[in-house]
């Protein structure tokens, strides 16, 4: 059994323009340990799964149907106190934006003392101190520094504390919403390493959701791509990069630059992501899709599996 | 004793020598809780240092102006002016701080808990608050004190209703404002409780914008408690009161004796500016935009 299976899961936006349905059917399973890479453009719905994932789909969202299980059980069906208990103990969470995610008024150690006493109120202030010290040691920030107040912090090492804080209590499951968005290039590879060596060295299972394909291929077991909502593509990464099935996939790879091949132009997908208030019939991406055909615009695809844990939908493939 | 007053005093000079180097709003500041607290001192240290008993009539000739022997006149009953004018802060003050420490205990809960919970609970608190809000303050307050027996608590009540929409307003915007930055997510998502947001994420966060509402707060709590005595719903008549002068020296101003509430009002004036000072100055130094 796995430590993560998401059913059919189907998130929707009750707006006063009509419904967005933003996660659209998707259904996938974790290991313990693994590291998925959850890839999609703004508005994907990527985020949002991930907040489902914790229960915390901002208003006015609600998940319409589908079950999401951690370890055997459907957190749809937690009370919001067994829920609450669960968010940072069993499932943590990384925000994007490392230089408002701190409380500026609090010492960073004060940060970590708070968090551990909420899940384990009879931990002394000394100890929860003592393991606060023994984290920032293993990200690399000198442990003096606990008593700094966030400002005096660069975003990088924030981003490391706040990598530090999720993985404070061993949570089997990480979630890392665009963590290094707010950072640049050279400070990304750094914090990303070290989320992922953090997680592999606790065993702990990581979803990383990005826009941004090329830097999950080298790092994640699996793949999944998100195209409006719907989950279009799924594997094992090195499958997924030397084969890519869907015509969408196919595009965010030939976006990457090589930096091998010094004048080689980059290959854009055309067009642009459908509305969602609107969305095309059929499937979402045959307006943009080279190969579209006449039953992509009357038919949502089918998830169709192709090789072992290769899940692809689209027509191309099967499906009527 | 000494000691300790000495090192609690060197705590907190390089704190005021600081304001110093932030320009204008910090020597404002600086010069606000120069007025306040020399007002304070006085104010305490008054019964010991007036020459005459604030209440002895006839210590001179009715009316007389200032001179050597009563530097700032006597009334119209002969008491010495400077002595009432050294001990007549206490009600002034008392009213203030009081008023403010009533409207700090119930208008910051209300705006916390009403715009944590939001929905219709906050849209029927924040109808009572802004219908309490449309009121003049000084009328509201004198229907208010006119219930009430006489004494310092009624004023201070009478000024707290009136200056407790001020708090709730503004803690329930900075709530609204909080509420939605990243560390509180950070710390839902990390499974704190209601709690723990709202006090040690939501509550330390907005203590500035608080502390300088506070400040304001106080400057017209001293014009409304002067205003309340003015209307004669201030302190009964045997304790010294710079609003209790001024309403019976008003009569005395027409035969030409303009010192019997010239000095109480100029410290009430003096001790309003203070305040406003300090309120003003904190405003400004603690806006964002003179921090970058």
């Amino acid at each position: 059994m796995s430590l993560l299976q998401v059913d059919h899961l189907t998130i929707d936006y009750k707006t006063r323009k009509g419904t967005i349905r933003a996660v659209n059917d998707v259904s996938f399973s974790m290991e313990k340990g693994e590291i998925l890479g959850l890839v999609g453009e703004s508005g994907s719905g990527k985020s949002t799964l991930g907040l489902s994932l914790v229960r915390l789909v901002p208003y006015p969202g609600v998940i319409a149907s589908g079950h999401i299980r951690v370890e055997k059980k459907d957190i749809l069906q937690l009370r919001d106190r067994e829920m609450r208990s669960s968010r940072g103990r069993k499932i943590a969470f990384v925000f994007q934006d490392p230089m408002t995610s701190l409380n500026p008024v609090k010492k960073i150690g004060d940060h970590f003392v708070e968090f551990l006493r909420t899940h384990t109120p009879h931990m002394s202030k000394k100890d929860a101190l003592e393991r606060a010290r023994h984290i920032l040691d293993e990200l690399g920030i000198p442990n003096e520094r606990i008593s700094d107040y966030p400002h005096q912090f660069s975003g990088g090492m924030r981003q490391r504390i706040m990598i530090g804080l999720a993985i404070a209590l061993n949570p089997s499951i990480v979630i890392a919403d665009e963590p290094t968005t707010a950072l640049d290039v050279i400070v990304q590879d750094r914090i990303l390493d070290i989320l992922k060596d953090l997680c592999r060295a606790h065993d702990m299972a990581l979803v990383l959701i990005t826009h941004d394909l090329s830097i999950v291929l080298e790092r994640c077991d699996t793949i999944f791509v998100m195209y409006a909502g719907h989950q279009v593509e799924y594997g094992e990464s090195e499958e997924l990069y030397r084969n890519p099935r869907h015509p969408y996939t196919q595009g965010l790879l030939r976006s990457i630059p090589n930096i091998e091949l010094a004048d080689q132009k980059l290959d854009a997908i055309p067009g642009s992501p459908p509305d969602l208030l609107n969305p095309p019939k059929g499937c979402p991406f045959w307006p943009r899709c080279p190969h579209v055909m006449e039953i992509c615009r009357i038919k949502v695809p089918p998830l169709i599996g192709l090789e072992v844990g290769h899940l692809v939908k689209c027509f191309l493939y099967g499906g009527t | 004793m000494v000691e300790k007053m000495r090192s609690v005093l060197a705590r907190f000079t390089p704190g005021l020598r600081t304001l110093l180097t932030r320009g204008p709003p910090g020597l404002m500041v600086f010069i606000g809780i120069l007025i306040v607290f020399s007002i304070i001192i006085l104010t305490i240290i008054g019964p010991w240092i007036a020459p005459h008993n604030p209440f002895t009539p006839n210590v001179g000739k009715p009316l007389s102006p200032p001179s050597n022997k009563f530097p700032l006149g006597t009334t119209r009953v002969g008491q010495d002016v400077l002595s009432r004018v050294l001990t007549g802060g206490s009600v002034m003050l008392q009213v203030a701080f009081l008023s403010a420490l009533l409207c700090f205990v119930i208008g910051v809960p209300i705006g916390l808990f009403s715009s944590y919970v939001g929905g219709k609970i906050d849209k029927t608190v924040s109808m009572v608050m802004d219908s309490m809000y449309a009121f003049p303050g000084l009328v509201l307050a004198i229907a208010i004190a006119a219930v009430f027996e006489r004494g310092v608590v009624s004023m201070a009540l009478a000024i707290a209703v009136v200056y407790i929409p001020s708090y709730f307003r503004i803690v329930r915007s900075q709530v609204l404002t909080i509420k939605e930055l990243p560390y509180t997510a950070a710390a839902k998502a990390a499974g704190a409780k209601w709690h723990t947001i709202l006090f040690t994420h939501i509550l330390p966060n907005m203590i500035p914008s608080i502390v300088v509402v506070a400040s304001v707060n106080f400057a017209d709590a001293i014009l409304t408690a002067a205003g309340l005595t003015f209307v004669g719903l201030g302190v009964k008549v045997d304790i010294p009161d710079w609003g209790y002068d001024l309403t019976s020296g008003r009569r005395d101003l027409a035969s030409g004796a303009w010192w019997v509430i010239t000095f109480p009002g100029l410290m009430i004036i003096l001790l309003a500016l203070g305040f406003t000072l300090i309120g003003e100055g904190l405003s400004e130094l603690t806006s964002p935009r003179l921090q970058e």
